[in-house]
């Protein structure tokens, strides 16, 4: 990728930036306990789970950082925080 | 036309002329007549800008650099603690290769207190990646406005400007100025002409994250950029003068140097002082001469090394001092004379707006021709116990 002056760049380029990859901790969804309330989507800082047809969460691993807060605000305990093994 | 001004009215007169767009500034001693000054016109409807008040002079300059990001010309003005207080904006302005001018009316850094000049505020951000451009007395702070514009907006610069002049010696003293007429300002500086701008229709951002593996490209083309600027700012320079009788083209201006012996090297105001002294020390049969460096950033080395190519001795006065070193002119002076055997000796002077007469340049003279260097200059001994 040549550099733009000033660094300057156009929107989206974040997305070549695969965040995913600094994440130590995994959030693993138990769809058995979901309630589809929505609530890990709206919390995730990074945007990065979306819903399927069934209304249960979708993780887009390529950006989640691991930060925990979908588990921290889980109502249903329906995601568990593990170590990342790579 | 030559009009007696005040420095700052003569400086806020040039600016007006130069059609900035948004004007953000925080009024601080001894800038603050010029800003003042701005603020009237725009008032008074004499200007065509938009006067953004702000808090501080972080926001002066973060507003100066949105603004210019988003395609306008922009000003700002401050000196000292505001310099300091703007530090990361002045970075992240050459960084987003962003051609702000701003004029320091210089003065010395606190603790302690002191609204007394020296040049230590610009100096210190001698790293930040602004072109610094240094002048001698009303007319040149006025012209270099007029220059600094045309170099920021060449679009092989796209860097922003300090325009340095003394605090007080200059900003507060009434002074002969020929002001350009607002059809002459235009014949020099067409309208600007953004090389990129924020545009909600064709989204882009300025100064994006950088990992390790792009950081150093980045800094490298700003440096780049910045050494261009010495063959930019001399046809810049030129066309000044073969406009209206001026010439900038020099980035180093020397004084009785042809034959000279020992060199005086400074910048700034005190150079009249200094030509003054010279012409004295001349009638009384002593060859010395003066380079004076009209710009600081980029650093114009090979000028200097060819200018001070036949003394025997250099003598820099600086009005800054990189504590734990040197005077930032002395480093850059010895560094340009790297190889030879021209010794270069340092005096760190008029700190905090301490006097220099004709007799003080006459005695650093006499250090000099004694071997005697690297020190501060009148120092009270009395003071120190």
């Amino acid at each position: 990728m040549a550099i733009g002056t000033g660094c300057s760049a156009r929107p989206g380029m974040s997305r070549n930036n695969k965040t995913g990859s600094w994440r130590v901790f995994r959030p693993e969804f138990i769809n058995e306990k979901c309630t589809s309330c929505g609530m890990c989507r709206i919390v995730c800082p990074e945007g990065c789970i979306s819903e399927n047809e069934e209304g249960l969460p979708v993780p887009d691993y390529d950006y989640c950082k691991g930060c925990g807060l979908c588990a921290e605000e889980c109502p249903s305990e329906a995601i568990e925080i593990k170590k990342e093994e790579k | 036309m030559l009009e007696i001004t005040e420095g700052s009215y003569a400086v806020a007169e040039a600016v007006g002329k130069c059609r900035p767009q948004v004007i953000a500034a925080y009024p601080i001693t001894p800038q603050t007549h010029i800003v003042e000054a701005l603020a009237e016109m725009v008032a008074n409807c004499e200007i065509d800008a938009d006067y953004i008040t702000v808090e501080s002079e972080f926001s002066a300059l973060s507003a100066c650099l949105g603004a210019s990001a988003a395609g306008s010309r922009v000003y700002s003005a401050t000196t000292s603690q505001g310099l300091a207080l703007m530090f990361e904006v002045c970075f992240n302005c050459a960084g987003m290769r962003l051609p702000v001018v701003m004029s320091i009316a210089n003065r010395a850094l606190g603790a302690p207190l002191s609204i007394w000049n020296d040049q230590q505020d610009s100096i210190s951000l001698r790293d930040s990646g602004w072109l610094q451009l240094y002048a001698e007395d009303n007319q040149e702070a006025t012209d270099l406005h007029y220059l600094a514009y045309k170099v920021s907006e060449d679009h092989s610069i796209l860097l922003p400007s300090f325009v340095c002049f003394d605090g007080f010696i200059l900003s507060h003293t009434y002074e002969p100025v020929d002001t350009l007429t607002q059809e002459q300002a235009d014949s020099y500086l067409p309208p600007f002409r953004p090389f990129q701008r924020l545009d909600a229709a064709d989204p882009i951002s300025f100064g994006m994250y950088a990992p390790p593996d792009y950081y150093m490209e980045f800094r490298y083309e700003i440096d780049q950029a910045l050494k261009k600027a010495l063959s930019v700012i001399p046809k810049a320079g030129g066309e000044f003068g073969e406009l209206f009788g001026r010439d900038y083209s020099g980035l180093v201006e020397s004084y009785r140097m042809d034959d000279a012996e020992i060199a005086l090297v400074a910048m700034g105001s005190i150079c009249g002082t200094i030509k003054d002294a010279i012409d004295e020390m001349r009638d009384a049969g002593k060859k010395v001469g003066l380079l004076k460096l009209r710009v600081f950033r980029p650093f114009p080395t090979k000028e200097v090394k060819k200018a001070l190519s036949g003394v025997s001795s250099v003598a820099v006065l600086d009005k800054n001092i990189s504590l734990g070193a040197k005077g930032a002119v002395a480093l850059e002076v010895k560094d340009a004379l790297y190889g030879s055997q021209i010794p270069v000796y340092g005096y760190i002077i008029a700190l905090g707006g301490r006097d220099v007469r004709k007799k003080d340049i006459a005695k650093v003279v006499s250090l000099a021709e004694g071997g005697k260097g690297d020190l501060f200059y009148g120092l009270r001994e009395e003071v120190l116990k």
